[in-house]
């Protein structure tokens, strides 16, 4: 027989009484999708949209149903909101982590065109058989063609929770990093993590205790009970106060513990101005935590019971709604539906009752119901039902009416209640993230049901010793003297580990309410069938119903992580929070497995969504990273630079001069440094001194060539090989004396080959007595280039840079201009070139007198793209441009350089192997458009027939393009299958532009073939 | 983030002041050597689940190369020593075998451990 009573009036509202974190003689205003709305200060967003009797807050992802809020704290699935506008939009807050301030805008997500009316809930209707676990997989495999235009479009438009900030705006707020050393940090400020601090900071200790919510005590002044003989709050006040009090002691709210790390390392996450805005300063600090221990005080968290029709917006925690009643004055509902498998649900059916709520009834499905608890209710007038379970909840954008059925039944209905809300609790699980993220391992608790940390296997610091200890509901037990007594026991276990004398200090004394067994509800009812089972949702964020979870199983997806990943369970911003025990205890019944064998998933930080901002701290914009700036970069800046990253460096690219294009001034460039004169900023070059009666013997090691018997004041062009035999790094050494030479390296080289000649010499030759060390910025270097090169320096006076006494491929101390200097005849031009070394303290002096001096002999400045073009233009190679790490000296023709003499040097043994000495490697040739265009950089030459994915075979590719100012015509450098064999003959090159480039492969020296412009 | 105790310098260096350098005691072969010894001196490393000798750098501090010894299971650190040395110190080996009976690790193993050179009586 139903029974079915209408009610009119269903509505969540303020209370006129309670709410102990609000202050009712202040009101703020607030927006939620425009509409404007009043809470109290100490409200979160959540507490005030209920007030409001905005229950429905947004949509789910995947079937688009509408959703209400169903937890109260961190743990919360349903309730993302973009928070701000503009510079400070941010998606996916939690409404119930956001503290309500004056002004505050928020926006629900994942609906169109409104939150109320949306047209995506069809795919609820339409696809809710074809969205089922894994439907990415099967959907889109076939029809290939189908992929680009019909499935991405598809995927795109419905994938990512809320909406991105828009991509031009930057962050308005700062963020900054805070280091912080203590002994024990605790993590969470409920009765236990206060108990805890309590007994470890009696011990000395140096203490931090930290506390996500803006609000001490944790759940128990909600859920009652006493503790030292007074109300649970009252002993949080006067224990925060001790705390307080104790100098060794720093206390924190609005900080959460993020992830724990090797070795004590540990995140907190601390939100200084989200609850109010208006006070300036940063707005997250990232606490870069050492700690030598950690007490994990987080608590538990409440599960939800699998029924059909659980996502209704009204479906919410047990623990939840009394906290909504208790500490905001706030109900969801007139009249409740509480369904149950354990006692601590009837605290809610009495704490509701006692506001003035309507209790419809407790169902509870155990068969012999509850204990002292249940026996109060009943003395409370509320109806209790025992063996009694949900077997539905009508949809809709509320709770309207609740179908009861027998939890060991199939779900048949028995009785139809009017009802405006649910409380369900499915019993609790530990918070164990942070004991697991470094390792902590976890055991099953059969009386319970849930997975607690299991004390023998703790997570292990670098003296094999535990480092985190869990102290209260995080360890397992759930009532309040035995959480009282373990917090004291894991303060005093954490100050020991910390090397403290052990204080077991006494406990404080609780009680509470003797409580009756729970039993585990994983299905309600029990045998519910396909029907019921389709509408019974685990995760509610990700959208994945308990159906889901069974099809996985039945299709061979039998691990927790592989089931995880098909279906998604546990996936989504909040992690699985309420949904992974509920998923793993289908996943084994499914599989007819017990869940200890099935097991978790791994727990990974941040245990709750940390901002970018945070994570970044500091390191923004011009901080972001240290700029190296040569001696001469000011001037560059105001001479036109454009300016080009090159490692930390700052190069120029060329020196604009009015009107021109960065083309047109590099082509000026190039050709006056060819026709006059040029100068360019070198000192970014890295410079080693190496150093030592065995500096020549390890050199030799390190260069493929000989340097041991390079003569003093004689320069050697040297290559670098990796010990795989690839080419790593070339540059110029100089011999400075009998035991000392200079070797120059890459720009971005210089730090790498000088940890490259540390890593050799302390751990392969330590035998080997030799310095090396890196002065790189000591010297400002002036690269003098062109045909006038010699007249501006003689000009200037001082050494004799005479082709007699300075030939090419040597290098001089001396005076240049009243400067002191060392002059290298090298060039990576093909012109007449010195490069000049001063001290860096001289190098802008030295660069101004080289600039005043050279006027009459048409000096310009050159930029690294001028660089780039004159070495190009003489085949010269450039490492990164012609080497990317799989390029060995042979390659480029540069055999010459791998010295016969030598027994060994690095690479030597590797340019024995097989595919080293290959024919058919791709070798180094000069490429020149037939039409004179300059090829695109980075093109695939293609040759006859095609690979197996039915691609041209590739032959080939272009390594440095440019256009050659000086031959008026596009010229580039290749590696091109057995290329020098190929000379003269054209081949193609396919551009991402859809046409193709022909090219002919010619030598790679473009311009004066047999070097007379620089020996003179 | 690891922390390891630098032999040179003393300092406890956080895994941000450390460069980590693969595995430790490699045997290096030049020319002359046979394509197999070459091929697994550049290719072939230990991946053990326990007992691992590492090389790490103190790249941000002092700049010396060091070893250490420690067990990629649960980041214990048994010890950390000076890189100019072919073999691990005497002691810290001995350490091992006491936290870790039996373990073994390329040509280095506990020596007090029953199966350890024993002949095969058989």
């Amino acid at each position: 027989m139903l029974s079915v009573c209408e009610r009119s009036a269903d509505m969540s509202t303020r209370l006129a009484k309670q709410g102990r974190l609000i202050d009712r003689t202040k009101q703020i205003v607030f927006t939620f999708n425009g509409r404007s709305m009043l809470g109290y200060p100490g409200d979160t967003l959540a507490s005030a949209l209920l007030a409001n009797d905005q229950m429905l807050v947004g949509r789910s992802f995947k079937y688009h149903r509408p959703r209400g809020l169903v937890a109260s704290g961190s743990e919360e699935p349903n309730a993302l909101v973009g928070l701000g506008a503009g510079e400070r939009f941010e998606p996916n807050q939690r409404a119930t982590t956001t503290e309500l301030f004056e002004g505050l805008a928020a926006q629900s997500q994942n609906h169109w065109p409104s939150l109320e009316f949306d047209v995506g809930i069809l795919n609820s209707k339409l696809f809710s058989r074809v969205l089922t676990a894994g439907f990415y997989y099967k959907m889109f495999i076939h029809p290939k063609p189908f992929w680009k235009h019909v499935y991405e479009p598809f995927i795109r438009q419905s994938a990512g929770l809320g909406k991105a900030p828009d991509k031009e705006l930057k962050d308005a707020d700062t963020y900054e990093h805070f280091y912080f050393f203590a002994d024990v940090v605790i993590v969470g400020g409920g009765v236990a993590g206060l108990q805890a601090a309590k007994t470890a900071a009696a011990s000395g200790a140096k203490v931090l205790l930290m506390e996500q919510n803006a609000h001490w005590g944790g759940r128990a002044p909600v859920d009652g009970g006493t503790i030292d003989g007074m109300e649970a709050e009252a002993w949080v006040t006067k224990t925060l106060d001790e705390l307080r009090a104790m100098e060794n002691v720093t206390l924190r709210d609005r900080m959460m513990g993020a992830g724990v790390y090797d070795h004590g390392y540990l995140l907190g996450y601390e939100r200084l101005t989200d609850h109010d805005p208006s006070k300036g300063g940063p707005r997250h600090r990232l606490w870069r935590i050492r700690t030598k221990q950690i007490i994990t005080a987080c608590g538990a968290i409440e599960r939800p019971l699998s029924f059909a029709g659980n996502d209704v917006p009204g479906v919410m925690l047990a623990s939840a709604m009394r906290d909504y009643v208790v500490n905001w004055g706030v109900t969801p509902g007139k009249r409740v539906v509480v369904a149950t498998n354990n006692d601590d649900a009837y605290r809610t059916a009495l704490i509701l009752q006692k506001a003035g709520v309507e209790i419809a009834c407790i169902l509870d499905a155990r068969r012999l119901g509850g204990g002292a608890l249940a026996a109060e209710a009943r003395a409370a007038g509320i109806r209790v039902e025992d063996g009694r379970a949900i077997a539905k909840v009508a949809d809709g954008k509320r709770v309207t009416k609740v179908a009861i059925c027998l939890q060991d039944g199939d779900g048949q209905s028995i009785e139809e209640i009017a009802a405006d809300a649910v409380a369900m609790s499915g019993g609790w699980s530990p918070v164990v993230h942070l004991w697991s993220h470094c390792g902590g391992k976890l055991t099953w608790d059969d009386t319970q049901a849930h997975f607690r940390p299991d004390p023998t296997r703790a997570p292990i610091s670098h003296d094999g010793k535990a480092f985190v200890v869990t102290a209260g509901t995080s360890s397992g037990p759930l009532e309040l003297s035995a959480v009282l007594t373990d917090a004291a026991q894991a303060g005093a276990t954490a100050a020991q580990g910390a090397g403290f004398p052990a204080q077991t200090a006494d406990p404080a004394s609780a009680e509470t309410m003797p409580e009756t067994p729970m039993e585990p509800v994983w299905l309600m009812p029990a045998n519910a069938d396909i029907q019921h089972r389709m509408k019974s949702w685990l995760d509610y964020q990700n959208d994945v119903k308990v159906s889901d979870v069974q099809l996985a199983a039945r299709e061979g997806f039998e691990s927790v992580e592989h089931t995880k990943r098909y279906t998604t369970l546990g996936m989504a911003t909040d992690q699985g929070k309420l949904s992974n025990i509920n998923g793993l205890a289908i996943l084994a019944d499914t599989l007819g497995s017990e869940i200890p064998q099935v097991g978790t998933t791994t727990f990974r930080p941040p245990y709750h969504p940390i901002s970018m901002g945070a994570i970044g701290g500091e390191a923004r914009g011009d901080v972001f990273q240290p700029l190296r700036k040569t001696p001469m970069y000011d001037w560059h800046d105001t001479n036109g630079a454009d300016w080009e990253p090159v490692g930390h460096w700052r190069r120029p690219f060329t020196f604009l001069r009015d009107g021109e294009t960065v083309q047109e001034a590099v082509n000026r460039e190039v050709k006056n440094t060819r026709e006059n004169l040029g100068l360019l900023d070198a000192s970014t070059l890295g410079k080693l001194v190496v150093k030592g009666p065995d500096a020549g013997k390890f050199l030799d090691m390190m260069y493929t060539n000989m340097m041991s018997n390079l003569k003093i004041g004689k320069c050697r062009y040297g290559l670098m090989c990796s010990e795989n035999g690839f080419l790593m790094d070339d540059g110029v050494v100089a011999r400075v004396d009998d035991d000392t030479w200079l070797c120059h390296t890459t720009t971005g080289g210089a730090d790498r080959i000088h940890a490259h000649m540390e890593e050799w010499l302390q751990t392969e030759w330590w035998d080997m007595q030799v310095y090396v060390a890196n002065v790189t910025e000591q010297f400002a270097q002036i690269a003098v280039v062109g045909p006038n090169a010699r007249k501006v320096l003689e000009k200037l006076g001082g050494m004799d840079v005479s082709k007699e006494a300075l030939p090419f491929m040597e290098w001089r101390d001396g005076d240049i201009g009243g400067f002191k200097a060392r002059a290298y005849r090298i060039s990576f031009s093909g012109e007449l070139s010195y490069e000049i070394a001063v001290a860096a303290s001289e190098g802008q002096a030295f660069w101004d007198a080289l600039m005043e001096a050279g006027k009459e002999f048409g000096v310009m400045p050159y930029g690294t793209e001028g660089l780039h073009i004159l070495r190009a233009e003489k085949g010269f190679i450039m490492i990164g441009d012609e080497t990317d790490g799989t390029v060995i000296p042979q390659d480029l023709g540069l055999n010459w350089a791998l010295s016969k003499k030598k027994d060994d040097y690095l690479g030597k043994r590797a340019h024995l192997r097989s595919h080293m000495a290959d024919p058919d490697r791709w070798k180094l040739v000069g490429l020149e458009t037939v039409d004179g265009s300059v090829l695109p950089d980075g093109a695939y030459a293609v040759g006859n027939g095609v690979n197996g994915n039915g691609q041209k075979n590739t032959i080939g590719r272009v390594t440095s393009t440019y256009f050659s100012s000086n031959l008026n015509r596009g010229i580039a450098m290749g590696l091109v299958k057995q290329g020098p064999k190929r000379m003269g003959e054209v081949i193609s090159f396919p551009g991402t532009d859809g046409k193709i480039y022909e090219a002919k492969i010619v030598d790679p020296v473009f311009y004066d073939k047999d070097g007379e412009k620089q020996n003179v | 983030m690891l922390i390891l105790e630098c032999p040179y310098c003393g300092v406890h260096a956080e895994e941000t002041e450390l460069q980590a350098g693969g595995e430790a005691h490699l045997k290096r072969f030049g020319p002359g050597s046979s394509d197999e010894d070459f091929h697994d001196y550049l290719f072939m490393r230990e991946n053990p689940k326990g007992v691992h000798f590492e090389r790490w750098r103190h790249v941000n501090g002092c700049g010396k190369w060091f070893h250490a010894a420690r067990c990629t299971v649960t980041l214990e650190v048994f010890g950390t020593y000076t890189a100019q040395t072919g073999t691990p110190p005497q002691a810290l080996l001995d350490e091992i075998s006491t936290k870790r009976p039996g373990w073994t690790w390329r040509e280095f193993t506990d020596a007090s451990a029953p199966h350890a050179g024993a002949e095969d009586a058989s």
